[in-house]
């Protein structure tokens, strides 16, 4: 059994032991990450450990995701 | 064009390629600053909005001017904090999207407060029995099981009282992280490291009871 397979309940109980931000690094990175992943650049290069954050934070990453489409609208209107 | 700032760090935003040059203003006085905490504001109302009405499934029982009202705390809530923290502002996005996301954060965190208003948080970390009748069904295999029984000793064994309740919340609960933090009087980022903790405590258990995977 790989990690892949596990329950997503396990998963989230388990989280992940790769190195990530937490809640205030992951605000103070957001807008740079979100515009790098606008422009088709490496966030995660550039920004290392939010996107793990993503995973284990359901609140930033939805805070992730409402910038993103934010950002999206503008450039569309 | 506004006039040369004697703040060496505004100065250097103002030279840095692509930055905007209104928010400038925002360090200035009078009438310039007052226009230009007017457009911040209506910047982070747009951004309020998008959010709220975004999340509007979460609040059925709310008419369009509660919404509103939600809307404009959120807005008058996020353009504190902008002033608050215009010195962090270093130029390493657009003023606009730096702005956002502080109205994106302020009406989140309210919506999901509001959501949870009238919602018991069970405080009750025992509720992580649940996990017992999640046990493996017909097609599952009994590693599975095993590995279900491991968590669910580390849960019982390996983490403080306190990680206890907060994984359970936060997890299996599905307590909002925001909610939860204004119930226990902390903050988010307290609460986050502590559930890293118990998560990296409870990997630690299971790799011990012989499941590597879980470190993958």
């Amino acid at each position: 059994m790989t990690g892949r397979d596990l329950d997503p309940t396990l998963l989230r109980l388990l989280g992940s032991d790769e190195p990530e931000l937490d809640c205030d690094e992951c605000f103070t990175q957001l807008d740079r990450y979100v515009e790098l992943e606008l422009a088709g650049a490496p966030a995660d290069a550039f920004v290392p450990g939010l996107r793990a954050h993503l995973v284990g934070c359901p609140a930033c990453a939805e805070e992730h995701e409402s910038l993103r489409a934010l950002l999206e609208l503008d450039s569309v209107a | 064009m506004p006039a040369a700032d004697t703040n060496p760090d505004v100065s250097a935003l103002a030279a840095a390629p692509g930055v905007e040059e209104w928010h400038l203003d925002l360090h200035a006085q009078g009438a310039r600053r007052d226009e230009a905490v007017a457009h911040l504001h209506g910047i982070l109302l747009r951004a309020a909005r998008f959010e709220v009405f975004r999340r509007r499934g979460s609040l059925p029982q709310l008419s369009a001017a509660e919404l509103d009202e939600l809307v404009q705390d959120a807005a008058d809530d996020a353009a504190v904090s902008v002033l608050r923290r215009l010195g962090d502002f270093r130029g390493e996005s657009s003023f606009r999207t730096w702005a956002y996301k502080f109205a994106l954060l302020e009406a989140a965190v309210k919506v999901r407060r509001r959501a949870w208003r009238d919602r018991e948080v069970t405080l009750e970390p025992e509720h992580w029995e649940s996990l017992a009748h999640a046990g493996p069904g017909p097609d599952d295999d009994a590693e599975s099981g095993a590995l279900l029984e491991a968590v669910r000793d580390g849960i019982r064994t390996a983490l403080t009282p306190r990680q206890r309740l907060v994984l359970v919340a936060l997890v299996l609960e599905g307590v909002p992280i925001d909610v939860l933090a204004e119930r226990l009087g902390s903050n988010r980022n307290a609460l986050y490291k502590m559930l890293h903790d118990a998560r990296r405590r409870l990997r630690a258990h299971v790799a011990a009871a012989g499941f590597q995977e879980a470190n993958e």
